[in-house]
């Protein structure tokens, strides 16, 4: 068997649009090309309102936004016709870049809940408590996180760093084997960032696969992706290595812009 | 007492009918001599008044309701579904507004504890406090044929709640029931007490009122859980009356009903004292319920909070008027109030109505409404993690409602709530508020 037949991608997007879901809904995603390999971790740059958390959202599944063309596969599967929960139970992972805070319902209750719907989905037996607690308490220590982070209500009153350290402690818990990170790196100190970005590397895998949203370079120093994309205008408009990042933090988006007006 | 107790007319009938015979007591024959005339002039409430302005009880007028027999067969096979006498200190048991005691678990008292049948022996407290709050609670007090008293004395803790359970049963007519209860505390005591309304079948009409009086110190636990028959008509006046350095906890529950009205009143007259009022509405259907909550503020240094909740389904329709009022003089008031209401449908329609009506300077007084439909975002947000749409939903549901009913110390009725909300929402059986964590703000009040 040749290089090119056993290369099977773990994402392929191709040509997706979408819009906003309501009449007159405005065009956001459109005709996005990705390709990301079992084992690769990409990182998408962009500007604000230039499609890339939409991307990651449209990817999960989000109603609010409609899909109007193009396809996405996962493990050879057409993701666009799961559900949500379907996507997730197959192994993708949403960190959301503003996580929604549950009054009334314990990060334990629900992560329990969460863990059992995907092992369930995958034959594995459920967890009981002690099996769950002991994972749980695992993946806190990796995190550095405070115990009484499982008993409070999900993110309700969370500081911006603690939730998104509770993401990705939910993602470390669920396993997946998408992570879509969702400009994890906001709203955290050097520190926190740091820690995040350990639990991420944690999660790289040959058979896994990571995409990272972010505005700025500085989450790519602790994640090295193998793949950096600049998104504009609800487009992948160029695509490089880790030094594409690096002169993007240095030269702002406004040079893509012109390069490619020149064109 | 036992020919008043026993009225054969209708309701509808009673409008032109004399005063039913009395029991021969002055004091009572002329209260009710006094509710009677009261009743007769104003009739049923019409929706051109404000108060009665979104519950329309013309169904109820024009319905010949009569008074059921007591049914002690038909009690006992639905009274297992509502008890809970193995975890109260005392049930007292009615069925069709009369009393039941061989249905009721009174033995063992202690002697701080006074239980007993108002028809037996009324007590001249009797409609001290509900004394024309409305014509509904007339019509009770010239109509009840039974009801409970209790009484806990000076300084005494009663460790398990008191459970009073009205009990309808299905009759071959429209049964009407005017259930009455008085609750004597005493200064310094400390109760909890559950009331309870309920039925499986049949379209009768429950016409409630229980007054409180709470001493100076005392420390009261009222709740309130209404699971009648989903035919069924509820309508019950509830006041109270605090002395210095009460602290009084109301929970009311609307599990059931097709049309229910409760109003409660509770007026702080003395100081330091503090109230909580809290509130759960849960219906589906075309269903309707409408509290209407006043907090009196006629002293100083009282604290009072409420909180309401309703969960909405089908058709139905919710109405929550709050009142606060603080009386001249009535300085360093703090009085906050909360009413949420979540629509799990398009159809499904909430009239919140807060109402501050403060006479004095040096107050706090706040109040809050939200309703609208589930936050599609933390349905979206629980799915992203694999949990089922519908399951979703339902937990987010029981979420909400669990906010109120976590606050509930009596475990019965806080059980009660629970296997309901389950069994609505679909969710497991043996699901607890406990499990799903997250009391963050839970427990503040109550």
């Amino acid at each position: 068997m040749g290089l090119l037949e056993s290369f099977v991608a773990l994402l392929e997007i191709k040509d997706l649009r979408a819009r906003v879901a309501a009449p007159g809904g405005k065009d956001i995603l459109k005709g996005v090309n990705l390709t990301i390999a079992a084992g690769e971790v990409h990182a998408i740059m962009g500007k604000n309102g230039s499609g890339k958390s939409t991307l990651a959202q449209v990817l999960m599944g989000r109603d609010a936004y409609q899909v109007t063309g193009g396809s996405v596969h996962y493990k050879g599967i057409d993701l666009l016709a799961l559900s949500t929960e379907e996507r997730a139970r197959e192994g993708v992972f949403l960190a959301f870049q503003y996580p929604v805070e549950i009054p009334g319902v314990s990060t334990s209750y629900f992560l329990k809940a969460a863990v059992n719907s995907i092992r369930k989905h995958k034959k594995l037996p459920e967890l009981d408590s002690v099996a769950f607690l002991k994972l749980v308490r695992e993946k806190m220590a990796m995190l550095k996180m405070d115990a009484s982070f499982m008993n409070r209500a999900i993110n309700e009153g969370f500081s911006g760093g603690e939730k998104k350290r509770n993401e990705i402690f939910q993602m470390a818990v669920c396993d997946p084997t998408l992570s879509l990170m969702d400009e994890t790196d906001s709203g955290l100190d050097i520190d926190a960032l740091r820690i995040v970005a350990e639990g991420a590397n944690r999660l790289r895998g040959p058979e896994r696969a990571i995409l990272l949203i972010t505005h700025y370079q500085r989450l790519l120093n602790y994640i090295t992706p193998d793949v950096v994309h600049v998104m504009l205008n609800g487009r992948i408009v160029r695509s490089g290595d880790k030094a594409l990042a690096l002169e993007l933090e240095e030269r702002g988006y406004e040079w893509v812009e012109k390069e490619l007006a020149a064109v | 007492m036992t020919q008043l107790a026993e009225p054969t007319q209708s309701v509808a009938c009673l409008f032109a009918a004399p005063v039913p015979t009395l029991s021969g007591i002055t004091w009572l024959d002329d209260l009710r001599r006094v509710a009677w005339q009261h009743f007769q002039e104003t009739g049923f409430p019409s929706t051109s008044e404000e108060d009665w302005r979104l519950t329309n009880l013309a169904p109820i007028a024009r319905t010949a309701f009569r008074p059921a027999a007591i049914d002690l067969a038909a009690g006992r096979e639905i009274l297992g579904k509502f008890t809970f006498a193995a975890d109260a200190a005392a049930e007292m048991v009615f069925v069709n507004g009369l009393f039941a005691p061989t249905l009721s678990s009174l033995d063992h008292l202690p002697a701080s504890l006074q239980i007993s049948s108002l028809a037996k022996s009324p007590h001249e407290q009797l409609g001290r406090l509900a004394i024309h709050a409305n014509a509904l609670a007339n019509l009770n007090t010239a109509a009840f044929a039974d009801g409970a008293m209790v009484r806990v004395a000076k300084s005494a803790t009663i460790p398990r709640p008191i459970h009073l359970l009205f009990l309808s049963t299905l009759a071959d007519h429209p049964a009407v029931s005017h259930p009455r209860t008085l609750i004597l505390a005493e200064p310094n005591s400390e109760f909890a007490i559950v009331e309870t309304y309920a039925g499986v079948h049949g379209g009768y009409f429950t016409n409630a009122v229980t007054e409180i009086f709470a001493g100076d110190d005392s420390r009261i636990d009222h709740n309130r859980l209404q699971q009648e028959s989903h035919e069924a008509c509820h309508i019950s006046t509830t006041s109270v009356r605090m002395g210095r350095g009460t602290r009084f906890v109301s929970h009311s529950s609307t599990l059931g009903g097709k049309l229910t009205r409760n109003d409660l009143s509770v007026l702080l007259s003395g100081q330091y004292g503090q109230a909580t009022v809290n509130g759960l509405v849960l219906l589906d259907g075309t269903r309707h319920c409408d509290n209407h909550t006043l907090l009196d503020h006629a002293a100083t240094d009282c604290p009072s909070h409420e909180l309401y909740k309703h969960v909405l389904a089908g058709k139905s329709t919710g109405v929550f008027a709050g009142k606060i009022l603080v009386r001249p003089g009535s300085q360093k008031t703090d009085s906050k109030q909360t009413s949420k209401t979540l629509l799990l449908s398009d159809d499904a329609c909430m009239n919140s109505q807060p109402a501050l009506e403060i006479y004095a300077d040096d107050v706090k007084c706040t109040h809050g409404s939200t309703t609208g439909p589930m936050d599609e975002e933390q349905v979206f947000y629980l799915r992203s993690r694999g949990v089922q749409h519908d399951a979703a939903r339902q937990l987010l549901t029981y979420a909400f409602a669990a906010d109120v009913t976590r606050r509930i110390k009596v475990e019965p009725v806080r059980r009660r709530l629970e296997d309901y909300m389950a069994q609505q929402q679909g969710l497991p059986t043996d699901l607890r508020i406990a499990d799903l964590g997250g009391a963050n703000e839970a427990v503040v009040n109550s």
